[in-house]
């Protein structure tokens, strides 16, 4: 025989699918939020994009050297993760705290476990935890990046906090009213009234939070293409967002049981960057469809527990990083049924 | 990805392109006899045929060359008028070298005298029936090539009541089931009726992918002209849609039990190729000595439908398609999906041979596998609701008990998983060899 043909294994063609493909088509999906958040609060957050995705990348690259790996970093992995740390601080914060929670995520969040693939956690929120842990005052204060177009604040006290910040100090003088004095418990209230009236700002993103988290809208924009390429299911998501809605319905308000405001809390922190785009995040969530489910209620759960109950406003990266643990057994306990079988072996 | 789940389908599933343009509208032709055949005495699952011919015997088309080798094991006959040249180990499709009889063509064409039609076929006995399928030497003409006469011989305790035709022709590029639906429309039905006579079953369907209009009009309206009782499914299209399991999915809403057979829930399936063969087989007598073969892809010069003499080599095929292009880069029996790569032109077309697909070098290019990313795609697309993505990786560490555990034998190998993976991991390589390796465990268990 003259001409060598190629033989494998069954099958012979593929979908025109691959890593870099999905990796650059979430981080095109998550633009429109960016350029959301510059005009909301100024160049500046567009230097601790940049910082950020360009310490994900070297660190990456450093590390892949250091372990005499090949080089990854054109998959687009570490772009997407620098730039989800970006998303999760404050646009105030000092520039070189990017640079280091980038470097952690990339790291210690996924190069440890052996690269793309192989990490328990999602490498962004791992970051912002650390970042967290270690500079809770930068990473919590949001004063000096008041967002363009006003604010809902408007209260003297507690300026330039996060909604979620108004709601739980105002909250907090609501169920200690003997330690506080009737003027204060009155702007307290004020405070609650004017942060349930501010839907519209919520939804567009005229709120003090992270550089990523605060526009509903162009979050959205970007998931629903997401969702169309099936990049990202319906499961994790909506499952996610459904049990925080109906659990702070139930439990949020502070007059009762089903009194709470389901759709500020929906709408505030970072609950929809979080359950579109890093719950959602393969390598660390489940395959299985009702694995996807339990994720998805499970984030729920303790998300409006850290909100309600705990002492941080948010608990939306926490409660993802637990979820993310639990994953693999998850899977094992959700092993669908086997085609034509009768139970789980 | 979100299972449409209606009657008429099944859950997991994918959409690969359909390439059938090329071939579908063009008729079938007659490929030329080659100057000599190759036929293999194994082109079917079970034991192989035995030879009942010396070399310098003269044959005729039609001819016996062997003879079945036990219960689950058909004949094998003469393609070609001429001398038996050789009877020796020869390439087959399946990359192995099998015992083959060659006859080099005399160019008469002369039939073995006793075929023809037999105009009261229609009362002969059920037994009757099956020994004329199995004289004739059929094994299913899906690809899988399991003997016709064995799946129409079930136990005693299972009792029949439906009988499904697969049309769905699912695989992408071949066309060959579409064009002997639209050519031969009245053998197919027919071979019908045969087979439902010998199953006494009490429902015919007969299943054809939604993207096949022509064939779905041609074979119901000659159903209603032959006055016979068959339904005709138009199915969602979608791989593997005429898959066994996901086929009586679809148009029973039954399902196969894990591990089971299409019997044990009261049917059987066959390939309406096989059918349009059960016809010429009990009604002229006529044994299985060519078939309808789609010869097309990128790397194939001049695309065609053609009937083909079994034993013909593929490299006399491609000849008469106008060659293969410079750039021809893989040669696949069968579907992209489930075919066999060829490494051996001098293979011969068998009985299971549906297509010979041809792609160019680019297309044959494997990408370099990535690092799983856990997407789940290949968890959505499995019709057999496994988990591919943990069965490779059991495999990969070796770990074969936790893959049996993790039911890799009922994976059907239809590619699915592999097609959608961005990883680009083989995934069905991975499981193939998984499931090898369990069988061989339990066999030593034994």
């Amino acid at each position: 025989m003259d001409k060598k043909y190629f033989v494998s294994s069954s099958p012979h063609i593929y979908t025109q699918d691959s890593i870099p493909k999905i990796m650059y088509t979430v981080i095109l999906t998550l633009v429109p939020a960016g350029i959301g958040s510059v005009y909301f609060f100024g160049l500046r957050t567009l230097w601790i994009m940049a910082i950020a995705i360009v310490s994900a990348v070297a660190a990456e690259a450093i590390v892949q050297r250091m372990m005499k790996r090949p080089v990854t970093v054109y998959d687009g992995s570490a772009i997407l993760t620098g730039l989800l740390l970006a998303y999760n601080v404050a646009p105030s914060v000092p520039l070189w705290l990017p640079a280091v929670g980038s470097v952690f995520a990339i790291a210690v969040g996924k190069m440890v476990f052996g690269g793309l693939g192989y990490n328990p956690m999602n490498p962004a929120l791992l970051g912002r935890a650390f970042l967290l842990a270690s500079w809770p005052a930068h990473m919590t204060i949001f004063s000096g990046a008041v967002p363009r177009g006003g604010t809902v604040s408007g209260i003297d006290a507690i300026t330039n906090a996060t909604p979620l910040n108004v709601l739980k100090a105002a909250q907090d003088v609501l169920q200690h009213p003997q330690d506080f004095s009737p003027a204060q418990k009155m702007e307290a209230s004020e405070a609650i009234g004017q942060l349930y009236d501010s839907i519209e700002d919520l939804f567009l993103g005229r709120i003090g939070g992270c550089i990523g988290e605060t526009s509903v809208v162009l979050l959205l924009i970007g998931a629903a293409f997401l969702m169309y390429r099936r990049y990202i299911g319906w499961k994790v998501p909506f499952t996610y967002v459904g049990t925080v809605a109906l659990l702070t319905w139930i439990f949020g308000g502070a007059d009762g049981l089903f009194t709470g405001n389901p759709i500020f809390h929906v709408l505030s922190g970072g609950l929809i960057l979080g359950a579109f785009y890093m719950a959602t995040d393969m390598v660390t969530s489940p395959v299985t469809v009702g694995g996807r489910i339990y994720f998805g209620i499970g984030c729920g759960v303790i998300t409006v527990v850290i909100r309600l109950y705990g002492g941080y406003p948010e608990g939306v990266s926490y409660s993802i990083l637990l979820m993310n643990l639990l994953t693999p057994l998850l899977d094992r306990w959700t092993r669908p049924k086997v085609f034509g079988g009768k139970k789980k072996a | 990805m979100v299972g449409f789940m209606s009657s008429k389908s099944f859950p997991g599933g994918i959409h690969p392109p359909g390439n059938k343009k090329t071939t579908e509208s063009l008729p079938i032709e007659k490929c030329p006899a080659p100057p000599s055949v190759v036929i293999p005495l194994q082109q079917h699952i079970g034991a192989p045929s035995k030879p009942i011919v010396a070399t310098g015997d003269a044959l005729r088309i039609g001819d016996s060359i062997s003879e079945s080798g036990g219960f689950v094991s058909v004949p094998s006959h003469a393609t070609v008028s001429g001398t038996v040249s050789a009877i020796e180990v020869r390439p087959h499709p399946l990359g192995v070298k099998v015992l083959s009889v060659v006859i080099e063509n005399d160019g008469q064409e002369k039939w073995r005298d006793d075929i023809g039609f037999d105009e009261n076929y229609r009362e002969l006995g059920k037994k009757e029936m099956i020994n004329r399928i199995h004289a004739a030497g059929l094994a299913g003409m899906g690809g899988a090539t399991f003997p016709t006469h064995v799946k129409l011989s079930p136990p005693a305790d299972k009792k029949i009541d439906t009988l499904i035709l697969n049309g769905a022709e699912c695989e992408p590029y071949l066309t060959s089931d579409h064009r002997l639906m639209l050519e031969e429309p009245e053998k197919i039905v027919r071979g019908m009726e045969i087979l439902f006579k010998i199953l006494g079953a009490k429902s015919g369907a007969i299943g054809i992918e939604g993207n096949k209009p022509d064939a779905i009009k041609v074979m119901r309206q000659k159903i209603a002209e032959l006055g016979l009782p068959f339904k005709i499914h138009a199915l969602h299209v979608k791989y593997p849609q005429g898959a066994e399991k996901q086929l009586i999915k679809a148009i029973t809403n039954r399902r196969v039990p894990a591990g089971g057979l299409p019997m044990d829930i009261g049917c059987v399936v066959h390939n309406v190729g096989t059918a349009a063969a059960v016809y010429d087989a009990v009604a002229c007598k006529r044994p299985l000595v060519e078939r309808v073969v789609t010869i097309t892809g990128a790397g194939v010069k001049t695309p065609k439908n053609l009937l083909i003499p079994i034993g013909t080599p593929f490299s006399h095929v491609f000849n008469h398609c106008g060659g293969l292009t410079d750039d021809a880069g893989k040669i696949i029996m069968g579907g992209p999906m489930m075919g066999l790569a060829q490494s051996d032109l001098a293979a011969p077309v068998i009985k299971g041979t549906s297509g010979l697909l041809v792609l160019n070098e680019k297309q044959s290019r494997r990408k370099q596998e990535q690092p799983c990313i856990s997407c789940a795609h290949c968890v959505d697309a499995c019709p057999m609701a496994l988990l591919p993505k943990m069965l490779s990786q059991f495999v990969k560490h070796e770990r074969f008990a936790s893959a049996e555990s993790y039911n890799i034998l009922d994976c059907i190998e239809c590619g699915s998983c592999a097609f959608v993976c961005p990883a680009n991991i083989n995934l069905v390589h991975w499981i193939k060899y998984g499931k090898l390796k369990v069988m061989q465990k339990r066999k030593k268990a034994n």
